[in-house]
């Protein structure tokens, strides 16, 4: 580029010795007699002849709420993660916690930091302890009492990469773990797709619909302490998704792979999976019915 | 378009092929009275940026990434998880579980070791010594004892209910949590007042 550059200045006296004046660029040009005072002596107008422009006011009804938000940069490595108080006016806010996050960082604070995607539940991203629970942030609407702040945090018991922004490489690598795909060794009878019938598929409600955003593992003191060998609430449903399916034919490998005193049986049936999930499966429930199928095989 | 930037290119490679060929021949071509041409042959309008740059091997770069990772914080868990009564029965049936279980052990323990030493566990002198306990003192020891027993008691036929993989929607588990605190408490202010 700065070859192509050097060859244009190269060329460019060249032509513009050709070039006729009409074709050349206008530019802002003062002709003599402008009618205004451009003189580079020209005083300024007395304050007492303009207007005075003033702070803005802080609005009668700004419904000001705090928010404490969990703080650490991997630039300063050694030091210590911070509470951070911002403050927004609910008002000018959207209605949920990731709208007044985005604010934050649109309007207060570019280099707070945060996982967001779909804002509506679908993407699982922004997935983060909001006021004690974990929770979606754009499921999560802002608590409309001012009096009461709101704490963020990152997900519980989680490598913090930035902010709020945990490290899951552990939590997909235990999902990959799993084998969460259809496994079968026989092809279907008609060559077609492998199908089942609705009562089958109504198996799979309540299962399928997991977004792995980690909310009901990072919810669950079992796998705060155990997290290295326990798999997890979301990745106990998603085993229980592939048990549950009619068309899968590996269950007893499955299941062998989960009967072990860690795998599974690390759940105490703590249930704060299930109370915590955005979008109110029930992992807890899954769980029971794996070691059920395991206890009665 | 593309034919002027090849051009220009073209002009570009013949001035530089020149220069290198003959720096002397240069300066009179016609060329050199413009100031570009110059500026390419003494290499003046190159800037030069002196960064601090230093090559890691592909492990290195691990070993450096696995000591920054080394810094990360764990965030916070415990402290500020929102108080439900799901995880806190579960946990005070845990500790409950394990200091009666632990308490039988040492009694029993005791009980075996008492002939050796010469101790007086028997039914009728702790019956005698609680006896001479002022009331309060009464109260207190019995409820302490009585109230972990029926709340894990009665917890633990939840825990039972929930094996069977029944009464394990949020609701349901809300309403029993609840119960069984209330069913606790009665139950064990029977036993201390009985």
């Amino acid at each position: 580029m700065a070859a192509l550059r050097t060859a244009s200045r190269l060329v460019a006296p060249t032509r513009s010795a050709l070039r006729s004046s009409f074709a050349a660029r206008s530019y802002a040009t003062v002709t003599e007699n402008s009618a205004f005072d451009t003189s580079a002596s020209r005083p300024p107008v007395s304050p007492s002849k303009t207007s005075t422009v003033q702070e803005p006011k802080p609005d009668k009804d700004a419904k000001i709420k705090t928010f404490h938000i969990y703080r650490w940069n991997p630039d300063e490595p050694t030091s210590k993660p911070r509470m951070q108080s911002y403050t927004l006016d609910l008002n000018k806010t959207g209605p949920m916690m990731l709208d007044a996050l985005i604010r934050i960082k649109n309007e207060v604070d570019p280099t707070l930091t945060f996982r967001r995607s779909c804002r509506e539940g679908i993407c699982g991203s922004c997935a983060m302890n909001i006021d004690g629970v974990n929770t979606l942030a754009c499921l999560c609407k802002i608590p409309t009492d001012t009096a009461k702040e709101s704490r963020i945090y990152p997900l519980p018991h989680t490598y913090v990469v930035k902010d709020l922004v945990p490290d899951l490489t552990h939590f997909y690598k235990q999902y990959k773990s799993i084998k969460p795909f259809l496994q079968r060794d026989t092809k279907s009878p008609d060559g077609k797709e492998f199908r089942q019938s609705p009562a089958d598929r109504k198996k799979l409600d309540g299962l399928y619909e997991c977004i792995l955003c980690a909310c009901c593992s990072t919810s669950c003191p079992s796998y705060w302490w155990n997290s290295e060998e326990y798999l997890g609430p979301a990745i106990l449903l998603q085993s229980y998704r592939w048990l549950a399916d009619s068309r899968d034919e590996r269950k007893a490998e499955r299941k062998e792979a989960l009967d072990n005193s860690m795998s599974l049986y690390r759940c105490h049936t703590i249930l704060n999976c299930s109370r915590t999930c955005p979008k109110g499966l029930n992992p807890a429930k899954a769980i029971a019915e794996i070691k059920k199928s395991l206890s009665f095989a | 378009m593309a034919a002027n930037v090849f051009s220009r290119r073209a002009l570009q490679a013949t001035s530089r092929r020149l220069v290198a060929a003959n720096p002397s021949t240069f300066s009179k071509t016609p060329l050199s009275r413009l100031p570009a041409p110059a500026a390419v042959a003494m290499g003046q309008h190159i800037q030069n940026r002196q960064a601090a740059t230093t090559q890691v091997s592909q492990s290195g770069a691990q070993d450096i990434l696995a000591a920054q990772r080394r810094h990360r914080p764990v965030s916070p868990h415990l402290a500020i998880y929102k108080p439900q009564v799901t995880w806190y029965l579960s946990a005070l049936n845990r500790i409950t579980g394990a200091t009666l279980s632990g308490g039988i052990y040492v009694f029993g323990a005791a009980y075996l070791a008492a002939p050796l030493f010469g101790w007086h566990l028997e039914s009728a002198s702790l019956a005698a010594s609680f006896a001479t306990l002022p009331i309060l003192a009464k109260v207190a020891l019995k409820s302490l004892v009585a109230l972990p027993f029926t709340f894990h008691s009665f917890n633990g036929l939840r825990h039972l209910v929930w094996d069977t993989g029944s009464s394990i929607t949020n609701k349901q588990v809300i309403v029993t949590g609840w119960s069984v605190v209330g069913l606790s408490v009665v139950s064990a202010l029977a036993l201390t007042f009985l």
